[in-house]
């Protein structure tokens, strides 16, 4: 136990509170870190490149949650009745769930790219066309990063939905049948209450993941074009890491924490009140 | 309703049938595309119209991904950072939820809602602070800086803590009427029972430091150090026409992670499906 809070404390605490203080010095790696107060905030608050990653965070996190978690249940009630292939088509909607995004993104750059990828053929082929490439467009970069997101982690949100289906007593439809319910009033009174403990939690996760997008984005478009799809963590990774200035990175990384904090704690409280037991 | 008449209930299951069949093809999509890539030899690549399958059948991508990336050494780095990762957090999560399942000592409700407070928080903030730390170690680039800040995690100790608190504390009692010490009781009768929950998070582990991008891509800075997704990541910026090799090194990164997976799929679901109900 001693050797996990030691490694815990040096490795994740301690550099959590370092990132703190960090975010009140000007550091930039090769002169000492210097005391700034708030500076970095204020930087912050009138950065327009903090303003965009914010944007582009948010409007990646509230296009991708609800989808996914949409998919997700419409894939779990579907995949939970018996039917042929029900086994396969399972584990085709899982098997991006297991493997790297950042390799799988490669794959997907390749489909999109608008002259030999198969994907951008087919799509034009029904008259969506990009001129430029999906990934160089600035119109289409940030939807095609937010599709792959999805594709990756529908399929986890769906088995977390399985297995909310599939706790739910049998009784309760043959009853609500009985009274001569039918599908619509059955989902709408039964399934869809008594998931609410499982719909919490998944929108919770998701948002959290979703917050935190990175791997794709670095892989497929860097940020880019024109900064269209950079998010906090792909801004905390620049700024870093290929600007080196590590106080104001520290002051980004923790505006990341605190978005996820706070909105966590709204969808808590909002799903709270709303909870339901039978 | 379609229950009302036969024929039209055998078409609702054909189009229900067909519409999952087709929801996990198009899951598959890019993973067939990748493979089928990876076989093509480069002029079919590049032609145009692009198609999916290929003509002529080669390996000579395969061949390429050894002159184009150190794969191997890539692949050994991968091996040892997700393996050693794995077994060490194992170990360690394991001991820490013991003690606070099981024992009582001061400090113990401190622990856990620390461990709480970590679980909350992303650890991209804890990047930068980290970076400077293990640069100030010299550790920057090693196998040690990769490992070390990784060796235990706050959710393997939370999902382990909750996993112990469900089994009976009887057979611990009895052993400790018989005089054996805590080191024994833990590692002769608690790691035993506890052998479902260590190999889903096992798994869980190995998965995510595996596919991970942003921590290898940091803390290693050439190919000596770097693992597959964070390597194949940075070629994939550097030469971005050559699609063939690429995807062979692709595929060849995902299949130890999906052959794995298909082997070992019912435990691996079912792990999701617990952490889910808590």
């Amino acid at each position: 136990m001693l050797p996990t809070l030691a490694v815990l404390a040096v490795f994740v605490v301690w550099p959590m509170l370092q990132a703190l203080y960090l975010s009140f010095t000007d550091y930039q790696v090769f002169s000492p870190a210097r005391w700034i107060g708030l500076e970095n905030y204020g930087r912050l608050v009138s950065d327009p490149a903090f303003g965009n990653a914010l944007v582009n965070t948010l409007y990646y996190a509230a296009v991708t949650t609800p989808v996914s978690v949409g998919l997700a249940l419409g894939l779990a009630l579907m995949l939970n009745r018996r039917m042929p292939l029900r086994g396969f088509v399972r584990t085709a909607v899982f098997v991006p769930v297991v493997i790297s995004l950042a390799v799988v993104a490669i794959a997907w750059s390749f489909l999109l790219d608008p002259n030999i990828g198969l994907l951008s053929h087919w799509l034009s082929e029904i008259g969506i066309v990009s001129e430029q490439g999906w990934l160089r467009d600035p119109a289409l970069a940030m939807p095609a990063v937010m599709a792959v997101g999805v594709w990756k982690n529908v399929g986890f949100y769906m088995v977390m939905y399985l297995a909310g289906l599939q706790s739910i007593p049998a009784v309760l439809y043959e009853a609500a049948r009985v009274d001569g319910a039918g599908t619509w009033p059955r989902f709408r009174r039964i399934t869809w209450p008594l998931l609410s403990n499982q719909t919490m939690l998944i929108v919770i996760m998701a948002a959290i993941a979703t917050l935190q997008a990175f791997d794709q984005i670095f892989v497929m478009t860097r940020g880019g074009p024109f900064f269209r799809t950079e998010t906090l963590v792909m801004m905390t990774y620049r700024v870093g890491f290929k600007e080196f200035q590590f106080g104001y990175a520290a002051a980004v990384s923790w505006a990341l924490v605190a978005l996820i904090f706070v909105l966590s704690m709204l969808q808590f409280g909002y799903f709270r009140k709303r909870a339901v037991t039978y | 309703m379609p229950r009302d008449n036969r024929g039209l209930r055998l078409t609702w299951r054909v189009l229900s049938t067909a519409t999952a069949l087709a929801i996990g093809l198009a899951m598959l999509f890019p993973l067939v595309w990748m493979v089928a890539t990876s076989v093509k030899p480069e002029a079919e690549i590049v032609s145009f119209p692009p198609r999916l399958l290929p003509d002529t059948f080669t390996l000579e991508n395969y061949a390429a991904v050894w002159e184009r990336l150190p794969f191997t050494r890539l692949f050994v780095n991968t091996v040892i950072f997700a393996g050693t990762v794995t077994v060490c957090s194992l170990l360690l999560d394991s001991m820490t939820a013991y003690a606070l399942a099981r024992l009582r000592f001061r400090g113990r409700g401190v622990v856990f809602v620390l461990i709480l407070v970590l679980l909350m928080v992303p650890f991209q903030v804890t990047l930068i602070p980290l970076y400077d730390l293990l640069a100030g170690l010299g550790w920057i680039n090693t196998y040690q800086g990769l490992i070390v800040p990784r060796l235990t995690n706050a959710f393997g100790i939370f999902f382990l803590r909750q996993f112990l608190l469900s089994i009976p504390r009887d057979l611990e009692d009895a052993a400790r009427v018989d005089g054996a010490s805590e080191l024994r009781i833990y590692w002769r009768i608690v790691l035993p029972l506890a052998v479902p929950a260590l190999l889903t998070l096992g798994l869980f582990h190995f998965m995510y430091n595996w596919n991970d991008l942003l921590w290898p891509l940091i803390i290693g800075q050439d190919s000596t150090r770097q693992t597959l997704p964070a390597g194949l990541a940075l070629f994939m910026g550097q030469h971005v026409v050559e699609y063939g090799p690429l995807m062979a090194a692709s595929v060849l990164t995902l299949l130890p992670v999906v052959v794995f997976f298909i082997i070992i799929q019912r435990r691996f679901v079912a792990g999701i499906a617990t952490t889910g109900i808590k």
